[in-house]
Order: C-alpha cells, then structure tokens, then sequence
C-alpha cells in the first residue's frame, strides 16, 4: 500500500465519523472569527438557542473594517469614522461578551490581520485543523496544519458542533526544485505557480508545497506561499513540519511548553509525507527559472515576469481567456505590448495577509533604505500585520527608513488589500500591491491592482515604474 | 432553509469566465450584520455606473444597459448561466446570499470554485456543473430564443430544455438529501454528538495542550 501524504495523515487525524454517502465528520481543532462574516453566524446560534460547542478552540479578532490611520484608530470602537463599519467591529465585541469567546480588541498589541495574528500567538499549531470565515485561512497550512476558509453557515456549524461535514479532495504535490535568485520571493514563488496552473487549478485538491526552494523558505514566507493557494484555486495548501517550523512555533504564548511541547514536537515531527506517498497530480517548477512577478490584468493567473511585455488577446487561443484579455485590458487600461515595467502605480500598498510580516517589512525596507518615494506616486502605504510586528518594525528602525521616504507608516488592519476601510483606490488609479487579489474593483471602485512581493512594490514606489528589484538591491545580478 | 425540488425558471446569461465573489458582491455591503437585503447589490459594479453605496436606494441610481441582467428580457429569471470557475475568491456566503435574494435558485455553469460551491448548497441554491460544450449550447439557445426557460428535477438529477431533451447532472448524496429537504447541518451533525464527545475526549489524552490554553472571558 502506498505511503500517506501530509493531507492523508492530518484527515485520518480528524476523522470523526465516516459515512456511508462519502461525506466525513472531521473535528476541528482552531476556529479564528472576525467581524465581517461571524454576525450572522452568532445570530443563528442564538434563534436556535444553541451554545458553542467549546469555547476554548475560538479565537476572535477584528481587521477588516479596522482603521489604519493612527489619530481614527485611537480612540478604539466608539471612534471607528464609518458608522456600519463602526457597529460591525461593536457586534463582534458583543458576540464574544454574549458567548464568553476570547476576543483581542482593536487596540490590544496583539491585534492584526488574523491570517498574522493566528500564528504569531501560537494559536495555531502544526498538526491542527484550522477554520475561518476567510479564505486566505489556507495561511496556516504552513505550519503543517489543514487550514481553509469557510461561509458563514459553516462559522455557524463549528460554533456549534465543532465539527464540518466534508469529503476528501485530492492530493495535488507542488515542488519548486533548486533556488531561487536573490531577490525572488515566495510571493514571485506564489504568482509564478497560479500563472502556470491557473486560478482553478487547485480546484478540488489540497495542495502540498515542496522541493528545495520551498523548504529553503522562512516561515513567513512559507506563509505567504500557502496563502495564495485559494488563488490558484484550492482551499488548502500546506507543507511539511521541519525545524523552521518547529524553531518558529517553540515559546509562542499560546504553544506547548515543557513536557507538553516535548510530547507535541515527537507527534509533529511525523506531519510530512511518506517517500512513498502517491498524488494525483504533480507539477513542477525549477527555482532558478523564477522572475520577479507583476499581474497585468485582472485575475491573479493574468501575470508575467517583470521583463515581459503586456499580452493582447490574438496571444490566446481559448476564445473564453482571449475575451478575458480584452475586458482586462480595457478595464486596466493597458495596451497590448506594452512593456510591464512601462507602467506607473499611482499608489503602492504593502501589507496584507499575504505579505504584512516582518520579514516583508524588511525586504521592503532594503529596497527603501537610501532612497525616497517617486513625485509620481501619491501615496505608499505601509501596513504592519500586527501590533507585534508593528512594535518589531519599529525596534528595528523600519518605520524611520519608510517615513524617511516619504512613505505611510499606519497601524495593522487589513486595509487596502479589501478597502473595507478607509484605505482605498481612485477609479482609474494603478497600485503596486503586496496582497493577493487583482480582480475589479477589489481595492476600490475602478481601481486597478497589480500584484507583487513587497521588494518589488517598494522598488516601483522609488521608482515611479514596476522595475526589477534585482537592479536595485546588492547581491542580486 | 428553503427545499429545493423541481424548478422552473427564465434563464440569464453571466457570460464570462472566473467571476470572483468581489465581482459578485463587492465588499462595501459586506459590512451588513444581516443575511438578506444584498439582492439589489448584486453585481453591483455591473449593474450600476456609479459606486453603490450599502443601506442606498438603488432605485434611482443610474442603471448600465449593456449589461444583460439589465435587458427587460432577462428581468424576472432564476436560472443563471455562467462560465468557467464561477464564484472563485473569498469565502464570502454574501455571494450565495445576493444571488437568493436577487432571485437565483439554480446556477448552471462549467466548474465552480470549492467554497462557493459549498455555500450554495448551505442556502438551498443549487449549482450544477456541467461539460463546457454543453453550457455552451445552452448560452446559444437562450440567447437565440427570448423566453428561454428551464425546468430543473434535483430528484431526478436532470435538466429538462424546451427542447424536450434531458440533461443529466451529478450530485452528492449528501447534499442532495439537505437540499431537497430543506434539511439543517447542524441539526444532522448534533445527532453524532456521542460520537463527537468520544473523539474529543481521545483528542485530549493524546493532544492536551490543544485544550484550556486560550480557554474563554
């Protein structure tokens, strides 16, 4: 019999009840909730009048709506600008007073995007199943944990039973062989493997992230990596426990500790795939053929290499993606053959679940050091992840290098990445963004996205232009 | 939730590939506490030319007549028709929700993204994945006749065209069984509540430090 993979493995782990229809009870052990899709999940608790299952396994925190600006956010709650906005972080304190949930408030240190937060705290473990009403909760399969977003009636589900019906997807390897170039990213990692399978391609498997490139990477941008799984179609991405992960778990206030973590580091250390372990797919990338990446267009598969040229529709066969090219580029403003580094953001946004850690800080920051914001670029955004990493930042001097350069220093939240808050594009405007979704008007009505590592995004906020970063940074070609 | 068993409907095309939940529902109206109420947001960008606003009128905003959902011939349908990779992006059940209350029961597409598909089903709203060549020619027979209805038979598992041919469709056991039912989840998963207990009173001897660390208020 073939060996387990890594997803095999943390299913069998969960498995409840196996039913005859094919659908499986699966228990899960983390739910995180935030204020935009658990309002009416705790509603429909309470017209049933039912409790939560377990209280312990919830962590709450709200993001979405939360404002980055530092005199709004002062003034917590009550001074949230944006009156619905305002009475959806107030419902989620409700809630989690209503139904005794452990909630970090707006302006605890500890509060951020909860894709950051989750880790960060240890509140979410190697071997755990984790759940959010978000899709980008696939994050914190880089801790070798089965993690994916769920809607609202299945919020509701897991507050009430602590469980999820579901059924087996499919196992799907994705291995980046060799090492990338100095200056290429898990993001250019990320967008390079969407652009060659595509934003359905995941659909219907969970995703294994592996090969030397992969294990070479931190775990923030491990984190990165699985985080964009849902763009290429999958809820879930993950990969292997190793002493990255294990090195980054070890005294995280919510992690083991002494014997506990003992017992848990022995259990963790069997979360990889067996060597004989079969897939249902594969597919391959080689490292070192990896570019920094920019999407042109207006899904997260429209990208190319930063050297590329803009593609027109006669460039695609399939009549469906060559319309797809030509409403792209009509509502992106662009021409076909036009030079990707020709274009010129308007406005740069770092942050987001994707890429708001400190090691993206950091890369960013690289890029900035010594150097100022373009005249043409109205605003860069600097958004931390997390109180954390915002504290960490600032310890190490990052919020004076942005700052010095012109830039926006703004406390954690997800921002611009959704604009649900006040943090948003103008129609028509062109963003050089760290987050992971370039569809129409995501970033604000008419706003045109383009995704990119944070190097790459605080390359072309100096330089006016998208720009290989590779040109910029010492030790790169 | 509503059962879903035999339904008829006008058809309304959403003719292109990769429509995400942001297209669908975008997130100003996320901000909602409520499950309904989205129906006159739906496709909002789409829909209208100006930047819709959420708890705004719709009645008197400037309405975009290029876009189908719009045409007087469409006005009234329950069966969308969609392309590739419908309802890919966030976990967002507002997407479902939208689409319910803007009067879709039924989506009839090539593929579908997984969460999505899954929230469908949460809401009694049935999507039904079919061979790219067949949703073709239903596009073509819909746009070429004005009117053009369906009748689909979730018990029967079949999509009956004016026509008079039949098509056949997959779907889960499970699933069917909820949405012909009008059955609730949660209610069907309490009734393995022994079986829950037991897993989790295993889980604890074998994984204690998952219990009682962030523990409640």
């Amino acid at each position: 019999m073939a060996g387990k993979t890594l997803y095999d493995k943390l299913w069998q782990l969960h498995l409840v009840e196996q039913r005859d229809d094919g659908t499986a009870l699966i228990y899960i052990d983390r739910h995180l909730i935030h204020e935009v899709t658990s309002p009416q999940a705790f509603e429909g608790l309470r017209l049933a009048g039912r409790e939560p299952w377990r209280r312990d396994a919830n962590l709450a925190v709200p993001d979405h709506n939360v404002p980055t600006e530092k005199a709004e956010r002062a003034g917590g709650v009550a001074a949230i600008a944006d009156p619905v906005s305002r009475l959806q972080v107030q419902t989620l304190d409700e809630n989690c007073d209503a139904f005794d949930i452990v909630e970090i408030p707006i302006n605890d240190r500890r509060q951020g995007i909860v894709h950051v937060v989750g880790p960060e705290q240890g509140a979410t473990l190697p071997g755990m199943t984790v759940v959010c009403g978000d899709s980008h909760t696939s994050t914190h399969g880089a801790l070798g944990a089965l993690a994916h977003g769920i809607g609202t009636s299945e919020v509701e589900h897991v507050l009430a039973t602590q469980c999820l019906i579901q059924k087996k997807m499919k196992n799907l390897l994705i291995r980046v062989d060799g090492q990338v170039q100095p200056g290429v990213t898990a993001k250019d990692i990320a967008l390079a493997i969407i652009g060659e399978i595509g934003t359905a391609g995941g659909t219907g498997f969970a995703i294994e992230f592996g090969g030397e490139a992969v294990r070479a990477l931190s775990m923030e941008g491990r984190m990165t990596l699985c985080n964009m799984s849902i763009e290429a179609g999958a809820r879930m991405g993950m990969i292997a426990v190793d002493d990255v992960t294990l090195d980054y778990v070890k005294g995280r206030p919510y992690a083991p500790s002494g014997e506990q973590w003992t017992a848990a580091e022995a259990a963790w250390r069997d979360l990889h795939s067996d060597d004989d372990a079969e897939f249902d797919r594969v597919v391959v990338l080689e490292g070192a053929a990896i570019k920094p990446q920019v999407t042109w267009g207006t899904s997260p598969e429209m990208v190319l290499p930063i050297d590329a040229l803009v593609p027109g529709p006669q460039d695609f066969e399939d009549p469906v993606k060559r319309s797809a090219c030509e409403r792209a580029l009509e509502y992106m403003g662009l021409e076909a053959g036009q030079a990707i580094s020709e274009i010129r953001p308007d406005r740069v946004f770092i942050g987001s679940c994707t890429n708001s850690r400190i090691e993206d800080l950091r890369e960013a920051a690289n890029v900035v050091r010594g150097r100022s914001k373009a005249a043409s670029v109205k605003q860069v955004l600097i958004v931390p992840g997390s109180g954390e990493v915002k504290a960490q930042a600032e310890a190490e001097g990052l919020d004076k290098v942005f700052m010095d350069a012109g830039m926006e220093w703004r406390e954690p939240g997800c921002s611009m990445c959704l604009a649900m808050n006040a943090d948003k594009l103008g129609a028509g405007e062109h963003c050089a963004s760290t987050s992971n979704r370039n569809f129409e008007g995501r970033q604000g009505f008419g706003g045109r996205t383009h995704l990119v590592s944070p190097a790459m995004a605080a390359a072309a906020a100096v330089a006016g232009h998208f720009v290989d970063v590779r040109e910029l940074i010492e030790g790169a070609a | 939730m509503k059962p879903f068993t035999v339904h008829s409907g006008l058809v309304a095309p959403m003719d292109r590939a990769n429509v995400d939940t942001d297209l669908i529902i975008p997130k100003q109206f996320l901000k909602s506490i409520k499950r309904s109420g989205f129906g006159p947001n739906l496709f909002d960008e789409l829909r209208y030319l100006d930047e819709g606003q959420p708890g705004e009128d719709c009645s008197g905003r400037p309405v975009n007549d290029e876009f189908p959902l719009n045409f007087p011939r469409y006005a009234g349908a329950s069966v969308l028709l969609a392309r590739e990779n419908f309802g890919c992006g966030s976990s967002r059940e507002h997407a479902p929700w939208a689409l319910e209350d803007y009067g879709f029961r039924c989506i009839i597409a090539p593929s579908f993204a997984d969460i999505f598909f899954n929230n469908c089903f949460k809401n009694g709203m049935l999507p039904i994945a079919l061979d790219a060549e067949i949703v073709d020619g239903l596009f073509q027979a819909m746009y070429a006749n004005e009117g053009y209805a369906l009748e689909v038979d979730l018990p029967n598992q079949l999509i009956r065209t004016p026509e008079g041919e039949s098509i056949a469709f997959e779907v889960d056991a499970f699933r069917k069984d909820c949405t012909v039912n009008g059955l609730d989840d949660i209610g069907i998963t309490l009734k393995s509540a022994d079986a829950i207990r037991h897993y989790e009173a295993g889980l604890r001897q074998r994984a204690p430090w998952l219990f009682d660390v962030i523990g409640s208020r």
